[in-house]
């Protein structure tokens, strides 16, 4: 038996049942790393000792006879815009390559608490910025499916490394579709939460009102695991709901009967790719086979969704970003003479190009005199995107479309056109602005690569996006197939 | 030149809120302290970090609003204002943009006996930036600098006035004034030296009779009452002399040098920075309940005017109870005097005489003085029922401030009890009158000013603790007999 293979919850089992030690798994992951790191590509740092030191730990737990939490022993990951206290938290950017945090994110803490082992950060677009993770500053990470191909962005290391078997599971973040994106892409199970479910503190900020902290795992029960670990308020996020959080696993649920599902016609316009489509539509046959009520339905707004996000997420990141100017922490540009002179250097040598092209869009469009043309009307579209899911959430429970429009494609091939590169977010991006959760799962192949199918749910009712995910995924194998990395 | 000129002036003023904890994090808003010690994650702007608003910072906010007659916002936000400088770790300010938290209000000033009521624009909250320490004068001309972060993320109050300001003296009141009442409400330490409360002040002129707006010059990070007054008289004489050449003021950022006493141009209406303000992401809208607004206000402590007034019913002048309401601790020391010594008109002599005087001489603010209002209260009874004498007093007072001991102790331990014993008194007054013949020759001859003269003796030969009084009419029976 591969240890690595295994979802977080089998490999929970194990441990509680004696048959495997935490320090063995650490050590069984090192070496599926040590196996495949070298064609993925998913990590920027390894924590090893840490890890072992950590998994000897549990195995102390477990040798006097103490039970273990569900994700206690489990080694993971986090993507490397997670702050860890005393390992390095780049962005996969030049300008943080030498930041050590002094303190953790709340996630960090949150899986710290729940004993789960971290192995390593991984890499990503240089501050969440891509759809491919060829914006990192340091790496590309491959598509494990296809070492040719990209493995989505901006979570492409985390989803990599869930994919090809180096961590259980990991933690990526999501602004329009960063978590979701690549899970398609690598056949991975990734969940994008309701805006405020999981704390962002110590999350290092793309754009703020977008971005949120979701599990990317090997199924739906490891997704729901790792939920009821990391969601919940937190005092230290202003934006964090101060809501109760319910055990997810009580969702994991094997029927759909008479659920109903909306089927937004505007997100499978042009530029889809047929087979995409063909698989998509399968899995809304099974959806309906199981019980499902299915109708057709539409979101006029839809088409404002991509320039309204690229006029809010630049906007915010171009002050989030403003931070980093060599004064106290991150890359200085050396002999730079006066104080301007550094923060233009340290900025232009530390920032890749399409960090740069978002700074200057959001600037631009925060401008005085463009402001009320540009940021304050996404603003309102943005209202009237969130209008279209509060009326499609009348009428229907959850609403599904393919996660993106096509399979992964390869590296250079969208990288020349940034807006050929934004459109792979096109379904995933609305999710965000209207701050409702929605989820990827795999529902089969095209062309050897994986599909992912995209359920959209009510804000805080990741309940039934996990309900459907867990009934589909019981009627179907999809989530079984490995990529062929391993045995090559 | 001058006088073809009426002036417009307008204040912004920053203060420091005296909130125990800064306005994003936990840190402590103590001055002073070890460089970059009161300081963390949030407040550096570290990567990753969130901001958490402070309640007390909008309720210190909320009480300032009330008793600048301001409105209260049901809803209020907070903006990012962007620029880039060094002492600004996030390179944006977290403040408040299109909705502050209390909009329009007013102030009453009084100068040369003219009331005057100066509008108020708006308040809000923000954040204060870090020091920056120079190796050379400025930043520009220095091989290094040093950020300080200690007072980043202290919580200020911006106040903007109307430009409702006709004069230096009218600012200056009005800046008094304001200052005052937040010290009243004990929102503010005011404590102008340590910076924590520091003037922006927007100037033009135009012809009299004009009711058109001048170009204007905006002078900034006035922190005393001195420099304002001497800064807006530079500035004004500046405009006029370019108006009356036939110029034209250009609108500016300007900055004040102390050390020249002149204004300087910082950067111009283009050079101006595009702040590019937009609603933070990071703090959820504030909604503000009428309750708490309504619990506040029932809180509010007595204001200056008020407390002016009630000091006047007293029967104090107008210039004695201005003085002794100029500032909350030292209204606060007179009333609790009051409370124990019922004379106002003489605690108020001695209250701004000896006490404030003693006070100036050591440099210690009234709520540190060695003599507190009990004890105060209790020489001035002394003195008031005849134990000791006015003079002896003066220089119990002192001997309090210098022993830190009561009154009575000290009257008691010096023996300075007052000579009221007739008996006593007859054998110096007989002495005196025997030594000094020509006196006695003077009075007989109408000269009335040689009691005097007399009394003064007595009172040397007693080292100061016969009772004036006593002594003078004894004398004068004494003379009579003669
Ligand atoms: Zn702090």
């Amino acid at each position: 038996m591969d240890l690595t293979q295994l979802t977080a919850h089998e490999l929970s089992d194990l441990l509680a049942s004696r048959e495997a030690g935490a320090v063995e798994l650490v050590k069984a992951f090192f070496a599926r790393i040590d196996q495949v790191e070298e064609d993925v590509k998913a990590f920027n740092i390894f924590t090893r000792d840490r890890a072992l030191e950590q998994a000897s730990k549990v195995d102390d737990k477990l040798a006097r006879g103490e039970e273990l939490g569900p994700l206690e022993g489990i080694p993971m990951a986090f993507k490397d815009n997670m702050c860890t206290k005393g390992v390095p938290t780049t962005c996969s950017s030049k300008i943080l390559k030498s930041f050590v945090p002094p303190y953790s994110a709340t996630v960090v803490e949150q899986l710290a608490q729940a004993g789960s082992i971290m192995l390593g950060k991984l890499n990503m677009d240089e501050f969440a910025m891509g759809s491919s993770t060829e914006n990192s500053a340091f790496a590309k990470t491959c598509n494990p499916w296809d070492l040719e191909r990209v493995p989505g962005g901006s979570s492409g290391g985390a989803v990599a490394s869930v994919s090809a078997d180096e961590v259980a599971f990991a933690l990526g973040s999501d602004t329009g579709g960063s978590i979701r994106q690549p899970a398609a892409f690598c056949g991975v199970v990734g969940l994008k939460p309701t805006y405020g479910y999981v704390s962002r503190f110590g999350l290092i900020a793309f754009a703020s009102s977008l971005d949120q902290i979701g599990p990317l795992t090997k199924d739906v029960t490891d997704c729901a695991l790792v939920m009821n670990a990391i969601a919940g308020h937190d005092p230290k996020d202003s934006t964090s709901a101060p809501v109760d959080k319910p055990d997810f696993t009580k969702s994991l649920i094997n029927d759909v009967k008479g659920l109903r599902i909306g089927i937004p016609r505007e997100y499978f316009g042009a530029g889809i790719d047929p087979e995409v489509d063909k698989v998509i539509r399968q899995a809304i046959t099974k959806l309906e086979e199981l019980g499902a009520v299915v109708e057709e339905c539409s979101m006029p707004h839809t088409e404002y969704a991509m320039p309204t996000y690229y006029l809010i997420a630049p906007a915010e990141c171009s002050s989030n970003l403003a931070r980093y100017d060599g004064v106290s922490y991150g890359y200085r540009a050396p002999e730079s003479g006066d104080i301007v002179s550094m923060f233009k250097k340290s900025r232009a040598e530390g920032f890749g190009p399409e960090v740069k092209r978002r700074i200057m869009l959001g600037t631009y469009a925060l401008s005085s005199g463009y402001y009320d043309a540009y940021y304050l009307k996404a603003l309102k579209v943005r209202t009237l995107i969130k209008q279209d899911f509060d009326q499609a959430f009348e009428k229907f429970d959850i609403l599904l479309s393919p996660t993106a429009p096509t399979p992964a494609f390869k590296f250079g091939e969208k990288s020349a056109n940034p807006l050929a590169m934004y459109l792979s977010d096109i379904c995933t991006v609305p999710v965000n602005l209207a701050g409702i959760p929605a989820i990827s799962i795999p529902c089969g192949f095209a062309g050897g690569l994986p599909v992912g199918l995209h359920l959209m749910g009510k804000a805080f009712d990741e309940g039934t996006l996990l309900r459907v995910s867990y009934t589909f995924e019981q009627n179907t194998e999809f989530h079984k197939v490995k990529p062929s990395l391993g045995v090559k | 030149m001058l006088e073809d000129f009426e002036i417009v002036a307008g204040v912004e003023v920053h203060a420091e809120l005296a909130t125990k904890t800064k306005i994003f994090c936990g840190c402590t808003t103590e001055f002073g302290g070890e460089q970059n010690t009161h300081v963390c994650p949030v407040c550096l702007g570290l990567p990753g970090v969130l901001p958490v608003l402070n309640r007390q910072v909008v309720e210190y906010a909320i009480k300032t609003g009330l008793a600048l007659n301001s409105e209260i916002a049901e809803f209020s936000k907070f903006d990012r204002k962007n620029y880039y400088y060094p002492d600004l770790p996030k390179n944006f300010q977290t403040s408040q943009y299109d909705l502050p938290i209390c909009l329009g209000g007013h102030v009453e000033i009084e100068v040369d006996g003219v009331k005057k009521r100066i509008g108020i624009t708006r308040v809000h909250m923000e954040e204060d930036a870090g020091k920056l320490v120079h190796s050379g004068a400025t930043i520009s001309t220095s091989d290094v600098s040093f950020v300080d972060y200690n007072r980043t993320g202290v919580p200020l109050l911006e106040i903007v006035s109307e430009p409702d300001l006709r004069s230096v003296d009218e600012t200056v009141a009005y800046l008094e004034k304001l200052v005052q009442t937040l010290d009243y409400i004990e929102v503010s330490d005011c404590r102008m030296e340590q910076g924590s409360v520091r003037f922006d002040i927007n100037v033009s002129l135009r012809p009299k009779g004009s009711d058109k707006l001048g170009i204007r010059t905006e002078t900034k990070n006035l922190n005393s009452f001195g420099s304002v007054r001497r800064c807006m008289e530079y500035e004004i004489e500046r405009q006029a002399e370019v108006l009356s050449e036939g110029g034209q003021v250009i609108q500016e950022t300007r900055t004040w040098d102390e050390g020249r006493g002149i204004t300087l141009s910082l950067r111009s209406k283009e050079e101006a920075h595009d702040y590019r303000y937009f609603p933070e992401p990071d703090l959820v809208p504030m909604v503000i309940e009428r309750e708490w607004v309504e619990r506040v206000r029932e809180r509010l402590p007595e204001l200056p005017d008020s407390r002016r007034e009630r000091l006047l019913e007293l029967g104090l002048s107008a210039y004695d109870a201005g003085v002794i309401t100029s500032s909350k601790a030292l209204a606060e020391f007179f009333d609790a005097a009051l409370d124990k010594f019922k004379d106002p008109k003489t605690l108020a002599n001695w209250v701004m005489g000896d006490f404030l005087g003693l006070l100036k001489a050591k440099g210690i603010p009234v709520q540190s003085s060695p003599v507190k209002p009990e004890g105060l209260a209790e020489l001035l009874n002394l003195v008031e029922n005849g134990t000791i004498s006015g003079k002896i007093g003066k220089s119990v007072i002192g001997e309090m401030f210098e022993s830190g001991k009561g009154a009575a102790e000290i009257v008691k331990e010096k023996g300075l009890v007052q000579i009221s014993d007739t008996g006593a008194l007859s054998g110096i007054i007989d002495k005196v009158v025997n030594s000094n013949p020509q006196s006695v020759t003077d009075f007989k001859a109408g000269k009335e000013r040689a009691i005097g003269f007399l009394v003064g003796q007595v009172m040397k030969e007693t080292k100061g603790q016969a009772n004036p009084g006593l002594v003078n009419k004894l004398l004068k029976e004494k003379l009579e007999t003669m």
